[in-house]
């Protein structure tokens, strides 16, 4: 079984600070780590490791920094890492990202056949949940999203529970493929001892757009169909009522009467 | 591009119901459509789904363009995805809106690259820029802290997915008619080697939180489950549905579908009682929407108590049963 997980590194959600006059996010001073809901991706992958045999390979997209969630990765589990990057791939959009990210798995799958692809279920800093079903799209394999359970990851195909916003979806999908997974799956680990060391001694392939054959012309932001054109920090209103009472007895009572004053309830 | 005409939106259907992101969205497009001159249609993937046309035409829709076979009784994705980008090649629209619903999401993400055009994720609000007719989706990035404007100037349609709650539903105009366009459903080509095995409908415990009015939603402060029977009480007497922010959902005290927020769900309901929920920004972006927010918590500098319409600084303890002796 060979997997491979995506991860990217992002900034840490709640230390993220924009400046109020440009709207641009804050870089520097802000820690970064891996996208939080990646890290139920890799556990994902090394727990059917465990249990299948075989290898977990990670892979991301991002600047010489980015390296830390690799070697972070094998810290957690993960047995080799790959890293895109190039000049060439800055300000992709989701679509540009999703293809060079399928042409690193290509590559990766030419040296080890890929069985299954596991993505979070988005990321925290631009929260689109692409990433997955659009690497399936460039790869021509089957995918599911909202993936919330593994029932059984067989020989030949895997069968997930998918979650819905009435229900629970069940499919049996064929290798390889790509599933993106919500935090429900799994409880991440923490790193290791033996981990921190395998991730001090790691290699980390490093590929360009040219070593993995991708199409310069849908890279990057000038190629990519999508382009930011205005970023703005939202204003919110407020209009507290602090609802005043001498103990909670009252305070409730106040707050009802004034629920039921505005027809709220 | 100037053949790329018509505003699209996907009237997403879920075992044989009409989503309710299906009326938001003939309301957003309405306007588009509006505002280029140009038609509002809507699109029916499913089994039986053809009757739902007549009430889309009263919801807004000028034309619906139906696609309904056995074979997309389930959501499969590339058979949906692919069967979407067949319908964009043959008719050409020139803006596509999804619901940012689970199955949006996961539809729109697949149909963008099948069909070589740009997608702007979970948009807020969507408009038509005057000078150039092209379309403006603006959506929250870093759990809401920062909003981004985005556009897909050389490519078409210009897709979306639209936040479900995000707009107010379209008035119904009853009577109100349109035309049907059937799209034959080829067998050969829209395929998966994914097998769709079965769907298993949640438990009936209550409300679906995306219809519910009213939330009473529960935090760390509840300090343990129990907490959310009380919780339930209140919910239960007001007519509305019980949910939670992160922390009682990692604590294992309700089910994750139950979570509000960036890594859960969105809701928009009249009234969102917030018990014992500190208020991180990433809470904030699921629930913000909501008309009315309540806040009961013991910590008054709490960033709940700043962004609530009422703040209640109390222990939920107290506070919550006696609202329910004052209901009475």
């Amino acid at each position: 079984m060979h997997i491979v997980a995506c991860v990217k590194q992002t900034p840490k959600s709640d230390n993220v600070k924009i400046d109020p006059q440009t709207g641009c996010l804050i870089r520097s001073g802000a820690a970064s780590d891996i996208n939080p809901f990646d890290e139920y991706a890799l556990e994902e992958a090394v727990t059917l490791k465990e249990q299948l045999g075989g290898t977990v390979s990670v892979i991301t997209m991002g600047p010489p920094q980015a390296e830390a969630v690799l070697k972070d990765s094998i810290a957690r589990g993960a047995d080799a890492a790959y890293q895109l990057g190039d000049m060439a791939f800055a300000g992709s959009d989701t679509w540009s990202t999703s293809y060079a990210l399928s042409k690193g798995i290509e590559k990766i799958a030419a040296q080890n056949p890929v069985d299954l692809v596991i993505c979070g279920k988005q990321t925290n800093d631009s929260d689109t949940g692409h990433i997955g079903p659009q690497i399936s799209a460039w790869l021509g394999w089957p995918n599911a999203a909202f993936v919330k359970k593994v029932v059984k990851a067989g020989e030949k195909s895997v069968v997930v529970e998918r979650l819905t916003e009435d229900g629970t979806d069940v499919l049996e999908i064929p290798y390889p493929c790509v599933l993106s997974v919500v935090k429900e799956i799994n409880k991440p680990r923490v790193k290791s001892p033996k981990g921190r060391i395998l991730a001090k001694r790691a290699q980390v392939t490093k590929w360009t757009a040219d070593d993995v054959g991708a199409d310069k012309s849908k890279l990057g932001i000038k190629n990519c169909p999508t382009n930011v054109v205005k970023s703005f920090v939202p204003k919110r209103e407020v209009c507290a009522v602090t609802v005043e009472g001498a103990n909670g007895k009252e305070k409730a009572a106040k707050l009802v009467e004034l629920l039921k004053e505005n027809k709220y309830i | 591009m100037n053949d790329w005409k018509n505003v699209w939106i996907l009237a997403e259907v879920n075992h044989g119901k009409l989503s309710p992101t299906a009326y938001e969205l003939l309301n957003a497009g309405r306007k588009l459509a509006d505002d280029l001159g140009e038609k509002l249609c809507a699109v029916l993937l499913g089994s039986g789904v053809e009757k739902f046309a007549a009430e889309l035409f009263e919801y807004g829709a000028d034309i619906v363009y139906v696609c309904d076979d056995a074979h997309l009784a389930n959501y499969v994705d590339d058979v949906y995805a692919k069967t979407l980008a067949a319908m964009i090649a043959q008719y050409k629209p020139n803006k596509f809106l999804l619901p940012a619903t689970n199955m949006g999401r996961s539809l729109s993400a697949k149909t963008a690259v099948f069909a070589g055009t740009g997608l702007t994720a979970d948009a807020t609000e969507v408009l038509i820029n005057k000078e150039d007719g092209q379309l403006h989706a603006t959506r929250p990035t870093f759990g809401g802290n920062l909003m981004a404007t985005i556009t897909c100037k050389r490519t078409r349609p210009e897709m979306c997915s639209l936040r479900p709650m995000s707009y107010e539903k379209a008035v119904r105009v009853p009577g109100r008619q349109g035309e049907v366009i059937r799209f034959a459903f080829d067998a050969e080509k829209y395929t998966s080697l994914a097998k769709f095995i079965e769907f298993i409908k949640n438990e009936g415990d209550g409300l679906d939180l995306s219809e519910a009015e009213i939330i009473v939603a529960g935090g760390r402060g509840l300090g343990k489950p129990e907490g959310f029977a009380l919780l339930k009480k209140l919910a239960d007497r007001l007519g509305g549905a019980v949910a939670a922010s992160r922390a009682p959902v990692d604590n294992g005290w309700i089910d994750y579908r139950y979570q509000i927020g960036l890594t859960g769900r969105t809701v928009k309901p009249k009234v969102y009682i917030a018990c014992g929920i500190s208020g991180q920004i990433q809470h904030m972006a699921g629930m913000s929407g909501a008309d009315v927010i309540v806040a009961v918590n013991k910590d008054p500098q709490a960033p709940i108590m700043k962004v609530a319409n009422y703040a209640v600084q109390g222990d939920l303890y107290e506070v919550i049963p006696a609202m329910l002796e004052a209901l009475h």
